[in-house]
Parts: structure tokens; C-alpha cells; sequence
């Protein structure tokens, strides 16, 4: 009877748009990083489908047409890149170089760290895109053989613990130049260190927003690199 | 509508290109480069695809949802992982921060 329900398209869709929404409220209200919308989000509804006992696959019927926006979103990043690129044609080259030795090293490191701890390889596959936007780190999970699930929640952790360590973080390590402090946060926390950014300063907030895009395709190019070099 | 078509026909391209390369970047990556490069091309007027592209990135959060909820088909799969899936997001991206941080300090200062 509830799955049945729950394969209903305007009835999940609704159901998801409805909590999102509540979930927006709340963390605009309490202004806490923990609470972060997605994440509770996906917490209320897995506690809800669970309680209800509605199979996954019922719901993943029903919510179908969200899930498919995620596509035409990553396309859409083209035109947010249109926008800030015009920003930064002076530190182009520099920072094209600190993006993609970031990407590499948040590549390799997840490999190394996650093997060294006894993580097998479809929990490597999932975490090598963490620093990546969402949409994007779920394409290129799904694309290695990871899970695009645990992706998802891996990579909105990342970008939380990222924008709350990372102001005291910079100010620890030195790191002052308001267009490397933005890249900083963008690269490795992606559109939640972003909001964070934009918090500091509007240079740094644009150059973050810049880096999303920029991490999106370096790290897109280089996860099959890496692969055909290490293996 | 047609900021919606550019957007579908991008996706579209990109896909193309991407299973006629072996599939190894993602469709929506492609075209998302495609877009970005019409945009500076001038082939694409950005005020035609303003609206909906703000309405897509902006909305992008809610876009993900349903795949974090996949997380309940899989939960036995991982928890086991769950403390070196942290200490990995933790190191990784400490590392990733400072090095981008450090690296692009370092390149203006060259200058």
C-alpha cells in the first residue's frame, strides 16, 4: 500500500519538495553548518521510508524526475563559469595550477588514506570526486564503479567540514591572498564552502564559485588519468 | 523555453560526445564545457539562458536528494568503513585546502 504510494510521482515529489523546504527553513533559522539542508533531508525522508517500511525502490520510482535535473544542473554550471571567469582573466594561469595539483592530491590522497585504513574499492570509488560539486561527483562515481549514494553524503559532509574549518584553518596556515583563500574553500568544499566564502568577502566568494566548476572538470579529466597510469 | 532547449541540447551533445569517447567524462560535464565555451564563443547570448540556469545551480542542493536517500539500500555495505571514510574526508581535504591555498599565495607573490 505505501510503496505503492510512494511510486506515485506528484506524491514524492511533493513529499521531497516539502521536507527540502522545511529542511531550508530550519537551517536558515538556526544558521547551524551540522544542519545542513541536504543532509537533513536525506536523514527525515531514509527515518520516514523506514518507519512507513517503503522499499527504496518504490521511492526511487516516485522521485525519478528530481534525480534526473541533476544532468541539465551540471550543464547549467557552464554558464555560472561563463560569468565568473570574467572575473579572474588576470590569475588564470595560476590558478588553473593550484586547481589541478588540488584535484590530484584530493584524488590520490583519498586513495591512499581510505586504502591504508582497510576501505575496499568501491568505497575508494566512491570518495575519489569528495572535493567535486555534488551532481558532478555523482556522475563520475557512478561512472568507476562507486556508489552514487554514498557519494552524495560523503561529498555534502566534506563540504560542511570544510566550511567550518576552513576560515581558522587558512588563518592558521598562513594563507592571506583573498583570491587563494576563495580558491582554497571552493576546491575543497565545493558549493558549502562557497556560502562560507561569500561570508568572508565578495572577492573570495566569486573566485570560490569559480573553483567549483573549475575542480568539477579537473577532477572529471583526471580520475580516468589517474586509472590508466596507476593501473 | 529556449534557455530550457540549450540546456537539454548541450546535455544531449555532451552525452553523445561522451559514450563515443568510451564514457570515460561524464555527458553532463561535456556539456557543460560546450555551454561555457558558446558562451565566450558569443554563439550562445547569455541572457537567453540566464533564468533557467540560475533556476538549475540554484536549486541544485534539492536536485540530490533522492540519491542520498539510496544510502538506506546500501547502509550495511559500508558502515563497517565508516571510521576510515572519515579519517579520509578529514586528511583529504585538509590537504586539498592548504595545497590550493598555498600554491596560488605562492604564484602571485611571484609575480
Amino acid at each position: 500500500m505505501m510503496n505503492t504510494l510512494f511510486t506515485m510521482q506528484p506524491f514524492t515529489l511533493t513529499f521531497v519538495i516539502g521536507i527540502y523546504l522545511a529542511a531550508v527553513w530550519l537551517y536558515k533559522k538556526t544558521r547551524l553548518s551540522l544542519l545542513h539542508p541536504v543532509l537533513t533531508s536525506i536523514l527525515v525522508i531514509i527515518a520516514i521510508l523506514s518507519l512507513l517500511q517503503v522499499e527504496y525502490a518504490a521511492f526511487e520510482q516516485g522521485s525519478f524526475l528530481i534525480d534526473f535535473m541533476l544532468g541539465p544542473s551540471v550543464v547549467a554550471l557552464g554558464y555560472a563559469l561563463y560569468e565568473q571567469v570574467k572575473l579572474i582573466r588576470r590569475n588564470m594561469l595560476s590558478i588553473l595550477t593550484a586547481i589541478v595539483t588540488g584535484s590530484v592530491i584530493g584524488i590520490v590522497s583519498v586513495v591512499f588514506i581510505a586504502r591504508w585504513m582497510g576501505a575496499d574499492e568501491i568505497i575508494i570509488a566512491s570518495m575519489e570526486p569528495k572535493s567535486v560539486t555534488t551532481p558532478i561527483a555523482i556522475a563520475i562515481s557512478a561512472r568507476f564503479g562507486g556508489l552514487p549514494s554514498l557519494t552524495a553524503v560523503v561529498v555534502v559532509v566534506t563540504g560542511i567540514f570544510g566550511a567550518v574549518v576552513g576560515p581558522f584553518v587558512l588563518n592558521k596556515t598562513g594563507i592571506r591572498s583573498k583570491i587563494a583563500r576563495g580558491l582554497a574553500m571552493g576546491s575543497s568544499a565545493h558549493g558549502i564552502g562557497t556560502a562560507r566564502a561569500i561570508e568572508i568577502g565578495a572577492i573570495e566568494g566569486a573566485i570560490s564559485g569559480l573553483s567549483i566548476g573549475l575542480m568539477g572538470l579537473a577532477t572529471a579529466i583526471l580520475i580516468p588519468l589517474l586509472r590508466l597510469i596507476v593501473t | 523555453m529556449y534557455g530550457i532547449f540549450i540546456i537539454f541540447l548541450f546535455y544531449t551533445l555532451g552525452t553523445v560526445i561522451s559514450m563515443v569517447m568510451g564514457e570515460l567524462i561524464p555527458g553532463s560535464v561535456i556539456g557543460m564545457v560546450l555551454l561555457f565555451v558558446s558562451l565566450l564563443a558569443g554563439w550562445v547570448k547569455p541572457e537567453k539562458v540566464r533564468q533557467v540556469a540560475i533556476f538549475l545551480t540554484g536549486n541544485m542542493a534539492l536536485f540530490f536528494v533522492p540519491v542520498g536517500v539510496g544510502l538506506m539500500a546500501t547502509t550495511h555495505y559500508f558502515s563497517g568503513a565508516l571510521p576510515a571514510i572519515v579519517t579520509t574526508i578529514v586528511i583529504s581535504t585538509l590537504l586539498v585546502m592548504v595545497s590550493v591555498g598555498w600554491i596560488q599565495q605562492l604564484l602571485e607573490r611571484k609575480k
